[in-house]
């Protein structure tokens, strides 16, 4: 019996799955900026008022962001920003 | 009977003057053998394997095929046995004295099953620049593309190189270019891609515009793919077919237009899925969060039935022309059927439709949820007889979704969920402006009419996309 291989068209991406590299946790937060991304997921403002509470009672310097709807990625320029001007980001996630 | 469609270009090698074409078992070939000897000709036989090659390369559809060529390109393209024309195109006047005047000719090897689909994927399989994945020898197919995570839990049909050239026939766009960025991943989606999972999810090739119209609609930033796809909410797209592609294709918009049983409808919402999921990388339990999700998450695609509709079609609602095809996706999630056998009047069967569609996600929940209305053929009859127009039927259902502060706060009937208490003394809307959609489909029998509920309205969440579907 002869045994006949087939050939298929890959239906995907083709991106193999690519682990992203993770930025390396700092060891303390004295003296780095703090981001505070709030996306709009309802309470998720009570969760980051309390983390900001906490943060600055420590002295560190905090920064709140707000995604325009939680349904969608945060736009391009929210990301440069937030990439640029914090060193650490907290997202909260709520419902 | 002179052809015009030739080839653009002739394939190398081939000689000023006459060429034709042949095969063997052609009884109009075999009458003309004998004349080839005292012909200035150069014959090209369908029988070995060059031949063949030549004549799928110059598009031969019929044997014998007599052509003219004239500094590399031709000219004159003759089918079947002319006695005239050959006479003409050769300048013996005496060719063939004991043949008859006429004769037609046969089908071209090139045509053959099997051999057309070995020689387009000898041919044209180059020009598909997906990767290429081979199959062991002794893998069940239809296992290996479980096995590769290609299906939507469902069987597919393997995309192999002969069935996605076949799928590409069905569009006039080259098979490179780039249709949309698919969520959510964000990767570049060729035509080609589509096609191969128009393939899989059993299309055929005249479904692949639809299929790349909702693909286009899909991935806008209004109807918002990505937030759909990763919603914990029900809901994912929905397509609403309009125009003469509807019936080109054979779609349902008839008895049962929501359910199971035609091809078209079942596999162009199936295609849009499993792109989302391939192509896009939109898995359950990966970016795909739903909480419960909902069937129509294998596929949801129907037509409009516009014959037999009392209002002008969903399509021209949402701005497209009359005369054209188009595609509507709405973030549905879910059929709720709407039962009234008794209503007679457009205001009664409006006041049924508005008491169903208060209780779309939740009926203390204002604004923030779309709808799509499909109204059956028999409660249209209603509104036709009353000479309710579209407009009028959305301005009634309107004034009767407009919901009482006191009734729909936080606690109000018991009921925890609702609006802040300072919400008390106002009144809402059920609907946004433009969050209610209305079409018509179903079967002849049954005063029955159904409410697909919609996601998060809006900018928020989606807005209803409406595209044409081009060839």
């Amino acid at each position: 019996m002869s045994v006949r291989t087939q050939i298929v068209l890959d239906p995907t991406g083709e991106r193999q799955p690519s682990a992203r590299e993770v930025t390396a946790r700092p060891a303390s937060l004295d003296g780095l900026t703090v981001g505070l991304l709030d996306i709009t997921k309802a309470r998720g403002d009570v969760f980051l008022n309390r983390l900001e509470e906490l943060l600055t009672e420590r002295g560190l310097r905090t920064v709140r962001y707000r995604k325009p709807t939680f349904t969608k990625p945060a736009p391009i320029d929210l990301r440069h920003e937030i990439a640029t001007t914090c060193d650490v980001v907290i997202e909260a996630l709520a419902d | 009977m002179t052809a015009t469609a030739a080839p653009a270009t002739l394939p190398d090698g081939l000689p000023d003057g006459l060429i034709v074409v042949v095969r063997r078992e052609c009884a109009t070939c075999e009458m003309v053998a004998p004349l080839l000897d005292e012909m200035p000709v150069h014959v090209i036989s369908e029988d070995d394997d060059e031949g063949l090659a030549t004549s799928y390369g110059l598009g031969i559809e019929t044997v014998p095929t007599l052509l003219r060529v004239v500094g590399g390109r031709e000219v004159e393209r003759l089918i079947g046995w002319q006695r005239g024309e050959w006479r003409r195109l050769s300048g013996d006047d005496g060719l063939g004295k004991d043949l008859p005047e006429w004769r037609p000719g046969c089908g071209s090897r090139t045509l053959d099953p099997g051999i057309s689909e070995e020689l387009d994927v000898r041919f044209r399989g180059a020009t598909l620049r997906s990767r290429r994945v081979e199959l062991a020898g002794l893998e069940d197919e239809v296992e290996a593309m479980f096995d590769r995570g290609w299906t939507d839990g469902l069987p597919v049909v393997p995309p192999t190189e002969a069935r996605v050239l076949r799928m590409l026939q069905g569009t006039t766009r080259a098979a490179s270019e780039i249709v949309a960025l698919v969520p959510p991943d964000l990767v570049e989606c060729t035509v080609e891609k589509v096609a191969i999972n128009a393939v899989l999810a059993g299309c055929k090739p005249e479904y692949l515009p639809v299929v790349l119209a909702a693909v286009e609609a899909a991935c806008t930033d209004e109807f918002n793919g990505h937030g759909l796809l990763a919603t914990t909410f029900h809901s994912s797209p929905v397509v609403i077919v309009n125009g003469p592609i509807r019936r080109a294709i054979g779609m349902n918009s008839g008895v049962n237009a929501l359910g199971q049983g035609n091809r078209a409808n079942a596999t162009i919402g199936r295609a849009l899925q499993l792109v989302i999921r391939n192509v896009g990388g939109g898995r359950p339990a990966e970016v795909d969060r739903a909480t419960q999700g909902n069937p129509g998450k294998y596929t949801f695609c129907f037509a409009e039935d516009e014959e037999g509709s009392p209002f002008e079609s969903l399509s021209v609602a949402q701005g497209a022309s009359a005369a054209a095809s188009t595609v509507t996706l709405f973030a549905g999630a879910g059929v709720q059927p709407v039962v009234d056998q008794l209503s007679r009047t457009p205001e009664s069967l409006a006041a049924t439709y508005a008491a169903c569609l208060r209780t779309v996600a939740h009926p203390k929940l204002p604004i923030a949820f779309d709808a799509l209305l499909v109204v059956s053929p028999e409660h249209g009859r209603v509104f036709r007889e009353a000479g309710w127009s579209r407009a009028k039927l959305l301005e009634e259902l309107t004034l009767r979704l407009q919901l009482r502060g006191e009734d729909i706060i936080r606690g109000a009937g018991g009921i925890a969920e609702g609006l802040p208490e300072s919400f008390a003394g106002a009144t809402l809307p059920k609907f946004r402006h433009g969050g209610l959609l209305i079409c018509h489909a179903g079967g002849d029998a049954g005063l029955f009419s159904a409410i697909i509920a919609g996601w998060a309205s809006g900018s928020t969440g989606s807005t209803p996309v409406t595209r044409e579907v081009r060839p």
